[in-house]
């Protein structure tokens, strides 16, 4: 019993930093030392960890694995001059995987003490047993080795909790102030999305890993009204969700650049409707990553390949995976597409996934072919044909994620980006080389078939380009393609200098839906020829 | 037809791919399960209301507890997957000081966790701004209870819930042509809300979701069907095997029609995944500042002018029995059947207690449910009556794509059907289209009787009817099975 209490103390000492703090607290002001506590995994976790895992064992589990993590959230809401809310969530628990003969069950509980820990091992052993009437093959994982009692924290050098209220309030009500002084502004939300993880994790092959994780997100929308009511035009998805704390935030300048985002809704109300046809796009990695995302990166996830996420999230055309590794053509020979956990402040970037497994990075297309899936443990065996075949090790390259102590960690995607060509060519170097075409800035709607070939992508802005120029602002640009077909028809890359890394707090996927926060990186990119329609219609 | 602020401002499309729940969970713990062994009665949630209200310092507190026991079982390619329990149980406290306020939210309940959560809302709200659109905390409501919770859910063992994934998996094993992917979920929740002023409220319920894909070997095609209901003994399990299954078969080897304006018939599946988002915009607020689909020409809104085809309503109804939703919204206000779309006619937007105040009418309340009539049609005269169409079994991937027109895009999947001269011709390539539920059904032909979904893409408890509608807007061919 003591133990929980224990944990509480502690875990509320941070939480209540965030009122502790006091006045209005400068970038790179320090930290207190309680909100570093990034050591050695708390003593009294450890025990729960170990007596989950022991009760699993006892009960018949011939593997098994145990998280207690502490999930923090804050979010500050705003529009125009007030505040909607401020929202403080705090979920605490175990949650139990055990493996017995070849059938996973899991459990997962709020209750801490020495009893529901143990409690919450034998329901996950249980509920094992009784799925082995439904078993048809055996669960095998790949092997890791044990890492030991290490600890890792993510890229962030202010923690959120430490700054006040009132300054991160501040901070969006004088954003949305200089958004309103466009012309026919009329509405700014901005919303503050951060959250802490403090995640602790044990299994039965000796690894005991505790690791701290801070997501911050500045969500803003900005809407024109025209004076006759007969139009309204928004821009959002201004900038990246990252995994870096309240310095990241300060940096970004969201009070100056405000102005300029909602003089782009406003300057939307008079932009030019698009013509149907195919055109050139060059696209920016502030919309590109969501179309890697949903075209290269899901479709890569092993699991969905092999029909594992039929009922809900779907399939993928990357499959079976004996016909595409080595053999299909993606894209052009300079495509390269790499998946890792390992770039500082991206989302996916972990020191250990939820099973065990230090990351590595591997590419997952390869000179344009198919080189590669996202794993697991259980996934990695599936390919073991085809790491023998290239003389690489049969492993998982570290993709397991729960998104919760009470969810069962499954594949997730890590970081997957488009590497960059081996060049010097920038944003405006592109558009320079252009004749004519769409330049697209930011993302917007999206939609994709659950196979992954015929996908729909809006965007927030869209650029007219003729002889080399930007020459006007289009709107009601999507544009349709078949996966393939837009990959292979990408012509020019940007190089280093052009790289940056975007991404979504809110990928979906799995039964009972999980949510996961990615990033991908890209390099602004050109495509030959795309269909784009007209998404304007009246009502 | 209404969301919270929160939720509102979570499910933004700017928030991208929340094709769950997502960031509604990440503030609104009810949906998950939790609880210990037994579910919390409406005693034990009173007095742990009351001893929340007790403890608070501020001016006023709102107070909100949940939770419960899920239990899942998931099997995919005809294996037994993952399958898991969890219990858990939150509470969420919001203080306020005059116009300040702020929420923290905990899952932990002994008397030194709550003291801490009530301390640091406190604290929180003694700091933001004042909040202009604050509104005075109500008082006492009358709330007309639903009896939601069933044994048949709440007492599902470990070994049940296996043997319901063998009701499709047995079937598929058993074919050399076959392959099944399915879900069963089980929650046993109560929730309970109350306040300083006297408010309290309690609502408990259970929920069974089966729903189950099943694909061919030859990878050319794919079938889908689900069941929900909070009483189990009201779903047909095998059935849900036996369609999917009929369904895969029948739509093997699709053929490429064009794309276009069709004659569509969509399952009641497919009507509810585009017709649900109708609910998403209907807010008078949007509409008064001139941003909804809602807005009159000119300014003000559409609300007594005829918006659809005048066979159609939509409305709210906790109490029907195909829903047994709760019958209270997250402001404590009690809900009764209230119509938004009467006869083609829109009647009333959504409105906020903060809104109606303003434009002094009376606040809707935020639904739980959405229900539309239907007509007598089956399918069968439905597709009888079509010389030349489409069968639709269900819409996957519906995102905005301008929030003017409420103009979405989506693919259809699991079960696509030419049908020529009366009769289901042949199995088809998945369309994309890109078009609007209200475009739709101003284009009614036929209308059948209204069913409860197993779940649509925004999730929520949903009754509404299959459809036949002309000129549904085609725009592109997937080669997605």
């Amino acid at each position: 019993m003591s133990s929980r209490r224990e944990f509480l103390r502690q875990g509320g000492a941070v939480a209540g930093a965030i009122a502790l703090s006091g006045p209005l607290r400068a970038a790179g002001a320090s930290v207190p030392e309680v909100a570093q506590r990034t050591g050695a995994m708390d003593a009294a976790i450890r025990d729960l960890l170990m007596e989950s895992l022991n009760a699993a064992t006892m009960a018949g589990a011939g593997w098994a694995d145990a998280r207690i993590g502490r999930y923090l959230q804050n979010f500050v809401f705003t529009r125009e001059q007030q505040i909607i809310n401020v929202v403080d969530t705090d979920s605490i628990g175990i949650g139990v995987r055990a493996l017995v003969n070849g059938t996973w069950g899991f459990a997962a509980s709020r209750d801490l003490t020495k009893n529901g820990v143990a409690a919450a091992a034998r329901e996950a052993v249980a509920i094992a047993k009784a799925n082995a009437v439904a078993k048809d093959r055996s669960v095998q994982l790949a092997p890791a080795p044990s890492v030991g009692e290490v600890s890792w924290k993510s890229a962030f050098e202010v923690d959120p909790w430490t700054i006040p209220v009132e300054e991160k309030a501040d901070l969006l009500l004088k954003a949305n102030a200089e958004g309103m002084k466009a012309a026919n502004v009329k509405y700014v939300f901005s919303g503050l999305f951060l959250r802490k993880m403090e995640r602790n994790y044990a299994n039965t092959d000796g690894s005991v890993i505790a690791q701290t994780i801070v997501q911050s997100a500045v969500q803003q929308q900005f809407t024109a009204v025209s004076p006759d009511f007969s139009d309204f035009q928004n821009r959002g998805n201004t900038l990246p969700p990252v995994a870096r704390g309240w310095e990241w935030v300060l940096q970004q300048d969201i009070v100056n650049k405000s102005r300029q985002w909602g003089e782009e809704a406003s300057e939307k109300l008079k932009a030019r409707p698009v013509e149907v046809g195919r055109y050139n796009l060059v696209l920016h990695p502030s919309h590109l990553w969501l179309t890697i995302h949903e075209s290269i990166a899901h479709p890569t996830e092993l699991d969905r390949a092999m029909g594992y996420e039929a009922n809900y999230a779907g399939t993928s055309f990357v499959a079976p995976p004996d016909q595409y590794l080595g053999k299909f053509r993606y894209g052009p020979e300079f495509m390269n597409i790499q998946g890792d956990r390992s770039q500082p402040g991206a989302l996916g970037t972990v020191g250990y996934d939820d099973e065990g497994v230090a990351p590595d990075e591997f590419l997952i297309i390869r000179n344009g072919l198919v080189n590669d899936y996202q794993t697991t443990r259980e996934q990695a065996m599936w390919l073991d044909w085809w790491y023998k075949q290239q003389s690489r090790p049969m492993r998982s390259h570290g993709c397991s994620y729960a998104d919760s102590w009470s969810s069962v960690q499954f594949q997730r995607m890590p970081n997957v980006s488009l590497l960059p060509g081996d060049n010097d060519r920038t944003w405006d170097d592109m558009i320079a080389a252009t004749d004519s075409g769409i330049a697209i800035i930011g993302d917007g709607s999206f939609s994709i078939d659950q196979q992954r070939y015929n996908a729909q992508f809006g965007g927030q802005l869209f650029y007219e380009i003729k002889g080399g120029k930007v020459v006007g602002m289009l709107k009601d640009v999507a544009y349709q393609m078949r996966t393939p077909d837009f990959w292979n028809s990408m012509d020019m890359i940007g190089g280093r200098r052009g790289y940056e890394v975007w991404g979504s707090f809110f990928d979906g996927k799995g039964q009972p839906g999980q949510v996961n926060a990615v990033s991908h990186g890209s390099v602004p990119a050109r495509f030959r020829n795309v269909n784009v329609i007209n998404t304007g219609r009246k009502a | 037809m209404r969301r919270s602020d929160i939720t509102e401002v979570l499910s933004e499309p700017w928030l991208s791919e929340p094709w769950l729940s997502g960031p509604n969970r990440l503030l609104d713990e009810q949906g998950k399960p939790a609880a210990s062994s037994a579910i919390i009665s409406r005693e034990e949630a009173q007095a742990l209301v009351q001893r929340v209200v007790a403890m608070s310092k501020a001016d006023g507190i709102d107070v909100q507890v949940g939770g419960g026991y899920t239990t899942n079982v998931r099997f995919a390619d005809n294996q037994m997957s993952t399958a898991g329990a969890v219990t858990d149980f939150s509470v969420a406290v919001q203080s306020w000081f005059g116009k300040k306020h702020a929420v923290v939210q905990t899952n932990e309940i002994s008397d030194a966790a709550l003291r801490s959560a009530i301390d640091k809302s406190e604290r929180l709200a003694k700091l933001v701004p004042d909040d202009p659109e604050a509104m005075p905390m109500l008082g006492q409501q009358q709330h007309r209870s639903v009896d939601a919770f069933f044994p048949s859910v709440a007492g599902m063992t470990a070994d049940d819930r296996a043997r319901i994934a063998l009701t499709a998996l047995e079937p598929a094993r058993g074919a050399a042509d076959l392959r099944a992917a399915g879900f069963l979920i089980n929650g046993a929740n109560a929730t309970a809300l109350g306040n300083n002023k006297g408010l309290f409220a309690y609502h408990r319920s259970t929920n069974t979701n089966f729903t189950l894909t099943v694909r061919t070997t030859d990878g050319t095609g794919s079938g889908w069907a689900g069941a929900e209901h909070n009483d189990a003994s009201k779903v047909d399990f095998a059935d849900v095997s036996r369609r999917a299954i009929e369904k895969a078969r029948l739509s093997r080897n699709p053929v490429a029609v064009e794309p276009g304006r069709y004659t569509v018939i969509f399952e009641p599946q497919a009507v509810g995944d585009i017709c649900q988002l109708i609910g998403f915009y209907a807010d008078a607020r949007a509409t008064d500042e001139g941003r909804s689909p809602f807005v009159k020409q000119g300014g003000g809104t559409k609300i007594g002018e005829k918006i659809m085809d005048e066979r159609l309503s939509i409305y709210a109804d906790p109490f029907d029995p195909q829903i047994l939703a709760q019958p209270f919204d997250g402001d404590g206000l009690p809900l009764g059947r209230q119509v938004f779309i009467e006869n083609g006619v829109l009647k009333t937007l959504y409105y906020s207690r903060f809104w109606a105040q303003k434009k002094g009418v009376q606040p809707t309340g935020g639904p739980t449910s959405f229900l539309m009539n239907g007509g007598t049609a089956s399918i069968d005269e439905m597709i009888r009556s079509t010389e030349r169409g489409i069968l639709v079994t269900r819409l996957w991937y519906l995102r905005e794509v301008d929030p003017r027109t409420i103009l979405y895009t989506g693919l259809t999947r699991d079960g696509t059907f030419l049908i020529e001269n009366g009769k289901v011709s042949k199995a088809v390539k998945n369309f994309r289209f890109n078009d609007s539920p209200l475009f739709m059904l101003n284009n009614l032909e036929m209308a059948g009787r209204p069913v409860r979904l197993a779940g649509t893409e925004a999730g929520g408890a949903v009754v509404v009817p299959p459809l036949k509608v002309r000129d549904f807007n085609f725009t592109s061919l997937s080669d997605a099975v």
